[in-house]
């Protein structure tokens, strides 16, 4: 994203933000609430057009045909109508695989993704970290390029939140998917990140760009000193953001 | 039992009409008891039985052309906000008219046969219908459909996939409802003008003054209501299981 910049109604949103994602890469963006931050997947998802500046692929144009990105909102938006193996094909039936094929490239990823028994039970019947694991398989499963995630934690326990961190760590590193990941949590970002942005409150630019060094895995042992001081650095430029501008 | 309650209140109150009729000695000319109801309920078992038949097939036939038609338009209506917001008031009039009027005037463009009451059910029961589903549309997740966007869906997909299985819960309240009306609303055009039917069962007693009779076709007709609804229910049930989903987890 170059300069990139967005008025909704009234409200200056997004005022210059330019960032990049490498292949393979984990990157972050941290940003007090009603930063813009889902504002930002929106422009990625096409959802949105940016008012200034461009977004590229690979130095050409992004188009916006639903190829480039797979995207988990920040609830899990699971169909309370569909069996969760029907929810997590979803991407695969827009995409036109017939729903018999779809459906046999999903159920050899439930075990992974701790969900086996579940495939024929209703989103109604799963704990939030079990939805959240069918929103996040339903992500990865449409194969694109680059997965955005926003807050896929956010409404989650504390325990179950520690608990999906360390599994999606787990995934990341077998998978290596390129990801931009969207949060409010300063651990989270660090934990898992190669590269965090920071985003000042609105009107929103980057204020702070930051790589993550410490070796991985990084979860169930002390992180490094380092990145403890990360860390700390980290919540201290975002508290400086919070409250409201005069 | 869950209708325990509710099957004791009617009996008592079948039980207190019997007792007053008895002890006042009130002409059956003015109110007869409930037990002479039931016993002319089964003297005239064949008459109501060939009478309810019409009723039913006009019910029936009027509110699945009431129905279809609301499908139909309510996907087009979807699809072109404008021509909602060009029609919607046209249907909101049409459930201004009031049917004491509109039912003698469909039996004079239309006669004495099925078609004015198919007319008139459908005219009754099309609105609550079309709404119905509208509304089941618009109550449909946001975040869904900004997913299946990102997705790459077309706006058909959408549809298909979010917006109308969104919209069932809806449908089926509003089914459940509709039926209620479409039995009164055959049975009303049947009164102003037809062969056959319940309606005309009601017309001849009243006009030979039977009132047990009268009470005989309004009990069938009632049960004839309750039939389609707990049918509907049902259906639902069949259709919409995970809405039970996780209630009992
Ligand atoms: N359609 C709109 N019209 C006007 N303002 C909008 C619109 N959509 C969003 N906004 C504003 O844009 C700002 C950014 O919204 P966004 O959802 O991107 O924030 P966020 O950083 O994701 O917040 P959170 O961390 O709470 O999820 C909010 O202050 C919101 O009020
Ligand atoms: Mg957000």
């Amino acid at each position: 994203m170059r300069n990139v910049g967005v008025t909704l109604g009234e409200t200056a949103v997004l005022d210059d933000v330019s960032l990049h994602v490498g292949q393979g890469e984990f990157v972050s963006i941290l940003g007090p609430s009603g930063a813009g931050k889902s504002t930002l997947f929106r422009l990625l998802t096409g959802a949105l057009a940016p008012d200034r500046g461009e977004i590229l692929r690979d130095g050409a144009p992004l188009k916006r045909d639903g190829q480039t990105f797979a995207f988990m909102p920040q609830r899990d938006a699971l169909m309370p109508w569909r069996r969760i193996i029907d929810n997590v094909i979803l991407g695969l039936e827009v995409q036109g695989v017939p729903r018999a094929e779809a459906r046999a490239r999903a159920l050899p990823l439930f075990a992974e993704f701790g969900l086996e028994g579940f495939e024929q039970r209703y989103p109604a019947e799963l704990s939030g970290g079990m939805r959240q694991r069918a929103a996040l398989l339903r992500t990865v499963i449409q194969a694109r390029p680059i997965q955005l995630l926003d807050e896929p934690f956010g409404a989650l326990d504390a325990l179950t939140r520690a608990q999906m961190q360390r599994w999606l760590e787990d995934r990341w590193r077998a998978a290596r998917w390129t990801t931009l990941l969207v949060t409010h949590d300063v651990r989270e970002a660090v934990a898992l990140s190669d590269r965090i942005y920071v985003l000042s409150r609105r009107p929103a630019r980057v204020i702070s760009e930051v790589v993550v060094r410490a070796p991985r895995p990084r979860l169930g042992a002390p992180l490094p000193d380092e990145a403890r001081a990360l860390e700390e650095d980290l919540l201290n430029t975002l508290l400086s953001q919070t409250g409201e501008r005069p | 039992m869950r209708g325990l309650p509710a099957l004791a209140s009617v009996a008592g109150a079948i039980l207190l009409w019997e007792i007053y009729v008895r002890l006042s000695g009130i002409s059956p000319l003015v109110l007869p008891a409930p037990s002479r109801v039931i016993e002319q309920m089964g003297v005239n078992r064949a008459l109501l039985w060939e009478n309810t038949l019409p009723t039913l097939s006009a019910t029936l036939t009027g509110f699945a052309f009431s129905v279809s038609i609301a499908f139909a338009l309510s996907v087009a209506l979807d699809f072109l906000p404008k021509l909602r917001r060009a029609l919607f008031p046209i249907f909101v009039v049409s459930q201004t008219l009031p049917l004491v009027a509109i039912a003698p005037l469909a039996v004079l463009w239309f006669g004495f046969g099925l078609t004015p009451k198919i007319l008139l059910v459908a005219l009754v029961t099309f609105f609550p219908m079309l709404v119905a589903l509208v509304d089941g549309y618009e109550s449909t997740d946001p975040e869904i459909e900004t997913l299946m966007r990102s997705m790459g869906a077309s706006r058909w997909k959408v549809f298909r996939a979010a917006r109308f299985p969104s919209a069932m819960p809806y449908f089926f309240a509003g089914l459940r409802i509709s039926i209620t009306y479409a039995v009164v609303a055959a049975i009303f055009s049947e009164y102003v003008g037809a062969r056959a039917g319940l309606g005309i069962v009601i017309l001849n007693a009243k006009n030979s003054f039977r009132p047990d009779l009268m009470l005989a076709a309004v009990v069938v007709s009632s049960t004839l209501t309750l039939v389609l609804f707990g049918v509907s229910a049902l259906l639902q049930r069949a259709l919409l299981r995970w809405r039970e989903a996780g209630q009992t987890r």
